[in-house]
């Protein structure tokens, strides 16, 4: 059985303006969490905020059986939890969701993050047991760009972009990506961030013939499955459900068949 | 659960505890078996079928709204074949009431659902005349008088096992929709289905939803909902299943004194898996606080001032 959790909260920062690091303590969780995979979490007890917010998982210590997230304080819900202070219980539920594709048949990985997206990308460089880690993150600018010392201990190759210039390379981390991708043979791409900018990763990288995977975010309602809120349009490719279908795609469920895809797999690439 | 306490009878369908997982929100059983144990439940409402499977549709399709959210899922679901080929034999796994919550574009459609549900293990069936997010058949069969009675009437001479008709509050007196369904046949009826709404992100300047309306449920509605459970059971005599933002077993006993038999639980279970659970054991914790013998020791009691 999955269990609804009470757990207490270690320490909530405000990394910089908005963005919050928060670390729980959690048994459950962190003995059983994979990249790529949230909590969701019921950030005011009652009937304000009333649905669980969906916040992916950036790091867990399974010694310590700490789990951290780092998350946008962004609307209400963030708004109370950005409030939770240490020894503060924690209603989560997790880990849920379908992880990235890790692999030892994977020996050369690139990740391709974006703002917020770059978060859970930091836990799957610091699980994967391969010997070449290439990372390609970009921030909106200087003021917020966050984890690079965590980003530069995990990867050994690391490519940074602001879209003003004010840190690292000046425009969008795609394009430092493209350059990646023209002069290293990478075994597999995992993305998360703006949809535009994993469009142009997912893009790039079957161009170059690279399996890619995407962490895909919709507005979600129980976060377990069942209520099919968090769709997301996905190509049918099996025979026997072409079959079955006159139509390409059908709706999977972002928390449940997700929020992990495979890049060919995701109908809104090449589409727009 | 053999509690003598928690027993109902709804439209001779055997209920071990008033507490039914609303439909839509509680898929097939399968995500929330996974957290409680779903033969404690008094019953499982299944997400509404139609003949064919269906999309849904356009994402996104809920938002937060104070106390509450707004949906417009559109039905997705497998179609009724599928349930039964794959849904259906997980479900009755469980010892606990399987009611099949039914939807069409036309009338027909509805009675060849109904047809090809008769025979299966289903307990009954719950008739969704009242599902705001759909461009065809649905609420349009739900909000007038005619037309409830027409369907409520076709659709009952092809169901085997009772009938409940699910009303929708969008209309302007409830009562009247209500007798309608009765004198036509329904053997019990709930309520209330969502309220339409609309939410507007203010930055885009559009509507939240890609829909934009959606049914609005949770504590925000449960008023609405208490109320019209009770304009309902005051002037039928078959049993009412009232619904609409129930979170805890008081306000489970708000509907029973209103006048509910039962109860089911929808948006709640988003927020905690474990709602019916809770509910369950708050309701009896009331009962026996009291000192009453029965939950039908509280159905319909409320004093009027």
């Amino acid at each position: 059985m999955q269990p609804v959790l009470f757990e207490k909260i270690v320490h909530n920062e405000e990394l910089v303006p908005s963005i919050f690091k928060l670390v729980f303590k959690s048994e459950y969780i962190a003995q059983n969490a994979k990249p790529g995979q949230f909590v969701n979490i019921k950030c005011c007890e009652g009937i304000n905020t009333i649905l669980r917010r969906p916040i992916s998982i950036c790091d867990v210590d399974r010694d310590n059986n700490y789990v951290t997230i780092v998350y946008q304080k962004r609307g209400k819900g963030t708004e109370y939890l950005s409030r939770a202070r240490e020894g503060d219980t924690l209603n989560v539920i997790g880990p849920l969701g379908r992880s990235f594709e890790m692999s030892d048949r994977y020996k050369n990985i690139a990740v391709v993050g974006g703002g917020i997206g770059i978060f859970p990308l930091l836990f799957l460089l610091k699980e994967s047991k391969t010997m070449k880690k290439t990372a390609f993150i970009g921030f909106r600018n200087k003021e917020n760009y966050v984890l690079i010392d965590e980003f530069e201990r995990y990867a050994n190759d690391l490519f940074i972009s602001t879209d003003d210039g004010s840190f690292g390379y000046k425009g969008f981390i795609t394009d430092l990506f493209e350059n990646g991708i023209a002069n290293e043979k990478f075994d597999i791409i995992y993305t998360c961030g703006p949809e535009a900018m994993m469009e142009k990763v997912v893009k790039a990288s079957y161009q170059a013939g690279i399996p890619c995977q995407v962490s895909l975010e919709q507005r979600m309602g129980c976060g377990i499955g069942a209520c099919l809120a968090c769709v997301c349009r996905i190509k049918i490719i099996s025979e026997s459900e072409k079959e079955n279908s006159n139509k390409s795609w059908h709706y999977k469920r972002v928390c449940k068949d997700g929020p992990v895809f495979w890049g060919h797999e995701w109908y809104e690439w090449g589409q727009a | 659960m053999t509690d003598s306490l928690l027993k109902v009878e709804i439209a001779g369908i055997k209920l071990k505890n008033p507490v039914i997982a609303a439909s839509g929100t509680f898929g097939f059983g399968r995500e929330y078996s996974e957290f409680i144990d779903l033969n404690k439940l008094g019953g499982i409402s299944v997400k509404g079928l139609t003949l064919k499977p269906r999309e849904g549709n356009k994402p996104p399709r809920i938002a937060e709204t104070p106390a509450g959210i707004l949906n417009s899922i559109g039905l997705q679901n497998p179609g009724v074949d599928a349930f039964i080929k794959d849904e259906l034999p997980f479900l009755k796994q469980f010892d606990t009431a399987i009611i099949a919550n039914i939807a069409g574009n036309t009338i027909e459609e509805y009675c060849e659902l109904a047809e090809k549900l008769s025979d299966t293990d289903i307990d009954a069936f719950e008739l969704n005349v009242s599902c705001p997010n759909v461009k065809e058949g649905c609420v349009a069969f739900g909000n007038t008088v005619e037309g409830i009675s027409k369907i409520t009437k076709q659709v009952k001479k092809y169901c085997k096992k009772p009938l409940i008709v699910k009303l929708t509050p969008n209309v302007t007196d409830i009562k009247e929709i209500a007798m309608a369904a009765e004198a036509n046949g329904a053997d019990a009826i709930s309520l209330i289905n969502t309220i339409l709404g609309m939410a507007i992100d203010i930055h885009k300047r559009r509507p939240i939803l890609a829909n934009n309306f959606g049914g609005l449920s949770g504590p925000a509605v449960k008023p609405i909902a208490v109320r019209m459970t009770y304009e309902v059971a005051s002037v039928v005599k078959i049993p009412v299943i009232g619904m609409g933002g129930i979170t805890s077993g008081d306000d489970a006993i708000e509907f029973f004194l209103a006048g509910a038999s039962a109860v089911m639980v929808g948006t709640w279970n988003f927020v905690n898996p474990y709602a019916c659970i809770e509910i369950i054991n708050q309701i009896k914790s009331y009962l026996t606080m009291y000192k009453y013998k029965s939950i039908y020791d509280i159905i319909g009691k409320i004093q009027l001032n």
